[in-house]
C-alpha cells in the first residue's frame, strides 16, 4: 500500500493541511489501519523533498499544522503514472487496488482502465503459471493452482469493485 | 502461437453493433484471431460477449459492421452460405444444450460429418478416434443424459473438432463444470486445437479458464478493449 501515492492523490483534488489529509485518508481508506500523524508528516516530508507537493499557505501559530501542502505538476504527473501502472500480481492486493480505483473516481480518471491494466497483469502471469502447470509434476500443479486462486479472487474482487463503480462514484462526490 | 504471433488474422469483426431493444448489445465491439491462436472474450454478464461471439460466427448478422473470414465478409453471404461456412469451417462447444439427447455420445459426434456426407462407419470410426482422444471412449454407446457433466463437455469437445474446423467458438465451455473437470475440459480443448492448428474464440467470466488463452479482450456495455502491456 503506497501512502505516499494515496496522499498525492487526495491533494490532487484541493491543497489541505496534515491534519485534513489524514482525516481524508482515513475516512477514504484507513478504516482498519488510520494512519498516525507522524506517518503523514513524514511522508509529506518526502513529498516536499521531492518535489511532488509545495508549501501553499503556511498560517500564523505553533505546530506542524499551520502548512498547507499542494501537489505540484510533477506530483500530478506521478499520481497519473502510478495510476497506469499495474501493481506486481501478488496476494493482498486489495487496499493498493481499492485506493488506485478510488483515486482515479476522485480525479475524474477512468477507473475501468486501471482495471483493465491490472487484469492484464494478473492475466500474464496466471498464464505462466497455466502453461508450468501443464508440463509441471503433481506438486508443480498444486503450488500452481494455489497462485492461480489466489489471483483469481483478486480479479473477481476488482471485477465487483468495477460493478459498484457508479455507486463508488455516488457516494465520493 | 503467443501474443507475439504475426500474420493475416483468420477472423476478425470490426466495429459490431447489434440491437435486440433500445440498448445496443454491440457497440462498435471488434475482436481479430490467427490460426492456432486462443482469444479469450472476458467481461461481466450481459455486457456483450455471447452477441459478440454469435455475429463472429455468423450466427447473428449485426446491425452494422464487418465479419472478415479468410478474406470474405460474412455480412454479405446469404443464409445458406453462413450456415454451410458454419458446417465446413467452424465447430461450437456451448455451456450446456448442445448434444442430441435421443443420440448415444458416439452418434452425437459423428453428426457433423454425417451432415456433410460422409457414410456411416468411416463417421463413426473419426468420432471414435476424437472421443478416445477426449479420454471418453467409454460413454460412446451412452446417451448425453447418462453420462457426467464433464464427460458431457469432453463429447461435446470432440464433436465440435470432429470436423477439423479451423475456428471453434466456444462460449463459457466449462461454466457448468467444477474446478477439475473444466481444467480437464480446457486442457483437452487447447492442446486438441493447437494440435491442428485451429483458433479459438473462448468467451469466459473466469479468469483461470481465460488463463489458457494466449490474449484477452474484455467486453463492457457492448464496447471491447484489449490491453497491451508493457514488457
Ligand atoms: N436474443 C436476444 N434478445 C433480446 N436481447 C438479447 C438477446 N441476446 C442478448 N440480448 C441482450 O443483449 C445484451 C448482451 O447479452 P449477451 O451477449 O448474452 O451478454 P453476455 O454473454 O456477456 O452475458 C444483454 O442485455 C442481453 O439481455
Ligand atoms: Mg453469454
Amino acid at each position: 500500500m503506497s501512502i505516499g501515492h494515496t496522499l498525492l492523490g487526495l491533494l490532487e483534488g484541493e491543497p489541505r493541511h496534515g491534519y485534513d489529509l489524514k482525516r481524508a485518508y482515513d475516512e477514504r481508506f484507513g478504516k482498519d489501519r488510520p494512519l498516525h500523524y507522524g506517518q503523514v508528516y513524514a511522508t509529506l516530508s518526502r513529498l516536499l523533498k521531492n518535489g511532488l507537493v509545495e508549501v501553499s499557505g503556511v498560517e500564523a501559530g505553533g505546530g506542524p499544522d499551520r502548512k498547507r501542502y499542494a501537489i505540484t505538476a510533477a506530483g500530478v504527473t506521478d499520481v497519473a503514472t502510478w495510476l497506469s501502472t499495474p501493481e506486481k500480481p501478488e496476494p493482498y492486493l486489495q487496499n493498493t487496488l481499492y485506493s488506485k480505483v478510488v483515486l482515479a473516481l476522485m480525479s475524474g480518471r477512468d477507473a475501468h482502465e486501471v482495471l483493465d491494466t491490472q487484469r492484464a497483469a494478473h492475466l500474464r502471469v496466471m498464464r505462466e503459471l497455466t502453461r508450468r502447470k501443464a508440463t509441471g509434476d503433481l506438486t508443480d500443479q498444486l503450488i500452481c493452482d494455489h497462485a492461480l486462486f489466489h489471483l483469481e479472487a483478486d480479479l473477481r474482487w476488482l471485477e465487483l469493485t468495477t460493478a459498484r463503480l457508479g455507486q463508488l462514484a455516488k457516494e465520493i462526490s | 502461437m503467443t501474443s507475439d504471433a504475426v500474420g493475416q488474422p483468420l477472423l476478425a469483426g470490426i466495429n459490431l453493433r447489434k440491437s435486440f431493444g433500445p440498448t445496443p448489445a454491440l457497440d462498435g465491439a471488434g475482436l481479430h484471431v490467427r490460426a492456432g491462436e486462443v482469444v479469450a472474450v472476458m467481461g461481466p454478464s450481459g455486457s456483450g460477449k455471447s452477441t459478440l461471439l454469435h455475429c463472429l460466427a455468423g450466427i447473428l448478422k449485426p446491425d452494422s459492421g464487418r465479419v472478415l473470414y479468410q478474406g470474405s465478409d460474412l455480412t454479405e453471404l446469404s443464409d445458406g452460405q453462413r450456415s454451410e461456412l458454419r458446417r465446413t469451417e467452424f465447430g461450437f462447444v456451448f455451456q450446456f444444450g448442445q448434444l442430441v439427447p435421443e443420440l448415444t455420445c458416439l452418434e452425437n459426434v459423428a453428426l457433423p460429418l454425417r451432415l456433410g456426407g460422409v457414410r456411416r462407419r468411416e463417421a463413426e470410426r473419426r468420432a471414435t478416434e476424437w472421443l478416445d482422444r477426449l479420454e471418453v471412449t467409454g460413454v460412446a454407446g451412452k446417451r448425453p443424459g447418462e453420462t457426467s457433466g464433464g464427460q458431457g463437455q469432453r463429447v461435446a469437445v470432440a464433436r465440435a473438432l470432429v470436423t477439423g474446423p479451423k475456428v471453434v467458438f466456444a462460449d463459457e465451455p466449462t461454466g457448468a463444470l467444477d474446478s477439475l473437470n473444466g481444467e480437464r475440459v480446457m486442457d483437452l480443448l487447447v492442446s486438441s486445437a493447437k494440435q491442428t492448428n485451429a483458433a479459438i474464440v473462448l468467451v469466459t467470466h473466469e479468469a483461470r479458464v481465460a488463463a489458457y488463452s494466449d490474449r484477452e479482450v474484455v467486453v463492457r456495455d457492448g464496447k471491447s478493449r484489449e490491453v497491451e502491456l508493457a514488457r
